[in-house]
């Protein structure tokens, strides 16, 4: 799965999962066009955007809540579209955990069992497991009521993994709960993955989210495919500047492409050309900020980038300080650099000339 | 001035506002039932007012020793050993009972079926439901005469289409009773249906689906259980004004048998026994503290949530 993933494809002849062609419009709007993906077992994947990008219907026409206006979606092999939400082996996490407020918590684990027919004994042992496994053993006797924020996630989540989906969905799953919470449970989810094999599609917004928990990220944008990769492929090598700039933070130079550089406003800087890209298209430099050093004299180094500037602003995080700097043409870059000492002086100061430098591999090339 | 005073000051007035409707309670409702039941507990007489004892004040302590002495509880024994009360009563639990086992299988759907339409729609329909109520009720429940009359319009309806060769005697039958009855109580049925089922969670029955639940499953195992505090206010709103209901039985219903509101008008208004037509408010008022109770305890229960 690992290897699979720095791929960028999925393993095996047939996936798990696939979106052929799907568009959906509601009305007049186009809410996903030509989304074509492939999906693999045992992948934990993710579905990241900007609001409205899609992601939640993509998510919504895989459950069965809508209907694709176009296109097929396939489940080992055979088309669902036309199967409904409760004969589809696939269990959602709804963003607002949607438990049942008149059933107790093990009322609600237990629901999808019940519908399925499955013996007493059978269920009140399957429940007992899944309370272990969200590791709230005492609780299911509770009312949801008396749940905090977290164990009603819990709870969500055990509902959902109870009937041992195909396909587990979540909707936003960490979207109500506290920053610390959030980081806690995003690693538990990992885990839990990891443990049970299970297919997770996850959709969310949060970038940093969709890189901690993804083995692969489908970045969307207007109800577009944008990219599909690792969480390092995207971050390190995105296919363009949109996806460049949702992930993380990126300083974009505009140039045109020559050989073995890009020729900008700025000067001339060494970075490997994208394969297929010919001479004066216009192109850009994309550098993140951790990728940059900061000197005060230009540093020597026969391969190395370097671009002047003067310290504009500088914003301390604790771990780092974001330094940006004005460059000749008056355009800000930002550099971010690590505060290991612990005497927390920020090496340089306000309207300081610097250096910013950057080997050629550092930098990364997009041509739209 | 110190903000405790300050905040001391305005517990006051908080408290004043709470006693608000409590001394309206004490003067509306339990001052008036106190005169009733000492009523009930009296003899007719031909007098004014048509019962003794009344209290004479002006014999003190002695005075009030005579006229509690003087109190009964005859009339009590008589409703419970003469029929004519409790086939009364029996028949208007009865007239209560089917009635709002109708008014629940029309309102129900009728409730559930607005709450699931598109928003903008709701607010025409529920008032729709309300409509009514800007006539007369008086009026509504001629016009039911009128409609139900041996050449009236349901009558003419029902020829025409031939399902009766005959005109049916509507009035003055149970069916017609039965007719007034849910129509002139479906909003109170359907409004608090409606209320608690249009805050019923879409994504609850999403949910629901999604772990393996199909449409009709749904309803059972979801809406419904939600939607019970609203089926108990509905049921309650019209059972116990039902059970003692005077107008629609008197002008559409027979004479063969009497509601207990029919019967209470007779003893008070043609009997002149205000005395027993007192304890018979009194004994009905004990008879719906019967499911006021029940209702009371569910809906602790459901302030308690779920099992």
């Amino acid at each position: 799965m690992a290897d699979a993933a720095t791929q960028g494809q999925t393993a095996g002849d047939t996936p798990l999962l696939r979106f052929e062609g799907i568009g959906k419009r509601f009305g007049p709007v186009v809410a996903v066009e030509a989304f074509t993906l492939d999906i693999g077992q045992g992948e934990f994947f993710a579905l990241l955007g900007p609001s409205g990008c899609g992601k939640t219907t993509l998510l919504r026409m895989l459950a069965g809540f809508e209907t694709p206006s176009e296109g097929r979606i396939l489940l080992d092999g055979d088309d669902i579209v036309a199967v409904p939400p409760h004969r589809r082996p696939v269990n959602m996490m709804f963003q607002s955990y949607a438990l049942f407020p008149h059933l107790s918590v093990a009322g609600n684990i237990a629901f999808g069992l019940r519908q399925e027919k499955a013996g007493k004994a059978e269920i009140a042992e399957r429940v007992t497991e899944m309370l272990a496994l969200v590791r709230m053993p005492d609780f299911g006797r509770r009312r949801v009521d008396q749940l905090s924020g977290g164990q009603r996630q819990r709870v969500a989540l055990a509902r959902a993994l109870i009937k041992r989906p195909r396909v587990l969905l979540l909707d936003e799953p960490m979207a109500a709960l506290d920053k610390k919470l959030r980081a806690e449970t995003q690693f538990e989810l990992m885990e839990l993955q990891r443990k049970l094999g299970t297919t997770f599609v996850i959709v969310t917004h949060d970038q940093d989210e969709a890189m901690i928990v993804a083995d692969r990220i489908a970045v969307m944008e207007h109800g577009r495919l944008a990219q599909v990769a690792a969480p390092s492929e995207i971050y390190e090598r995105p296919n363009s500047r949109w996806v460049a700039d949702f992930i993380g933070e990126v300083t974009l130079i505009e140039g045109m492409l020559a050989d073995g550089a890009i020729e900008t406003g700025l000067g001339r800087f060494r970075a490997a050309i994208p394969s297929g890209g010919k001479k004066r298209d216009t192109a850009w430099l994309a550098l993140r900020p951790e990728k940059l050093r900061i000197d005060a004299q230009r540093p020597t180094g026969g391969e190395l980038n370097a671009v002047a500037g003067t310290v504009f602003e500088i914003g301390y995080r604790g771990d780092m300080s974001i330094y940006k700097v004005r460059l000749a043409d008056r355009s800000l870059m930002k550099v971010a650099l690590a505060n290991t000492s612990a005497r927390g002086q920020a090496s340089f100061g306000i309207d300081d000339l610097v250096w910013l430098s950057w080997p050629p591999e550092a930098g990364w090339v997009l041509t739209r | 001035m110190s903000m405790g005073a300050k905040k001391g000051r305005r517990l006051g007035s908080t408290r004043l506002v709470l006693l608000i409707p409590y001394l309206w309670l004490a003067l509306f409702f339990l001052a008036p039932f106190l005169i009733v039941l000492k009523i009930s507990l009296s003899q007719t007489a031909i007098a004014q007012p048509p019962y003794v004892p009344a209290l004479d004040w002006v014999a003190g302590w002695a005075g009030l020793r005579d006229f509690v002495a003087a109190l009964s509880t005859d009339n009590y024994a008589l409703l419970g050993s003469d029929w004519l009360y409790l086939v009364s009563y029996l028949k208007s639990l009865q007239v209560a009972a089917v009635s709002t086992a109708i008014l629940l299988m029309i309102g129900y759907p009728i409730a559930y079926g607005i709450a699931r339409l598109p928003r903008r729609l709701q607010p025409i329909l529920v008032m729709l439901v309300i409509l009514p109520f800007w006539t007369s009720f008086l009026i509504r429940v001629y016009a039911w005469i009128n409609i139900l009359q041996r050449d009236g319009l349901l009558n003419d309806v029902l020829m025409r289409l031939r399902v009766v060769d005959q005109p049916v005697a509507w009035l003055s039958s149970d069916a017609a009773i039965y007719i007034g009855m849910v129509y002139s109580y479906l909003p109170f049925m359907v409004l608090p249906l409606y209320a608690t089922l249009e805050k019923v969670d879409e994504t609850l029955l999403e949910a629901a689906a999604d772990l393996g639940c199909p449409r009709w499953k749904t309803f059972w195992l979801v809406t419904l259980p939600l939607s019970l505090p609203g089926l108990a206010a509905g049921a309650l709103l019209c059972f116990i004004p039902i059970t003692g209901e005077f107008v629609i039985p008197d002008l559409l219903g027979g004479s063969d048998s009497m509601m207990i509101g029919q019967t209470l008008w007779m003893e008070f208004f043609a009997n002149k026994d205000w005395p027993v037509a007192s304890a018979i408010a009194v004994a009905l008022l004990g008879l719906l503290l019967v499911p006021m109770l029940f209702y009371e305890r569910l809906q602790q229960r459901s302030l308690e949530g779920g099992r």
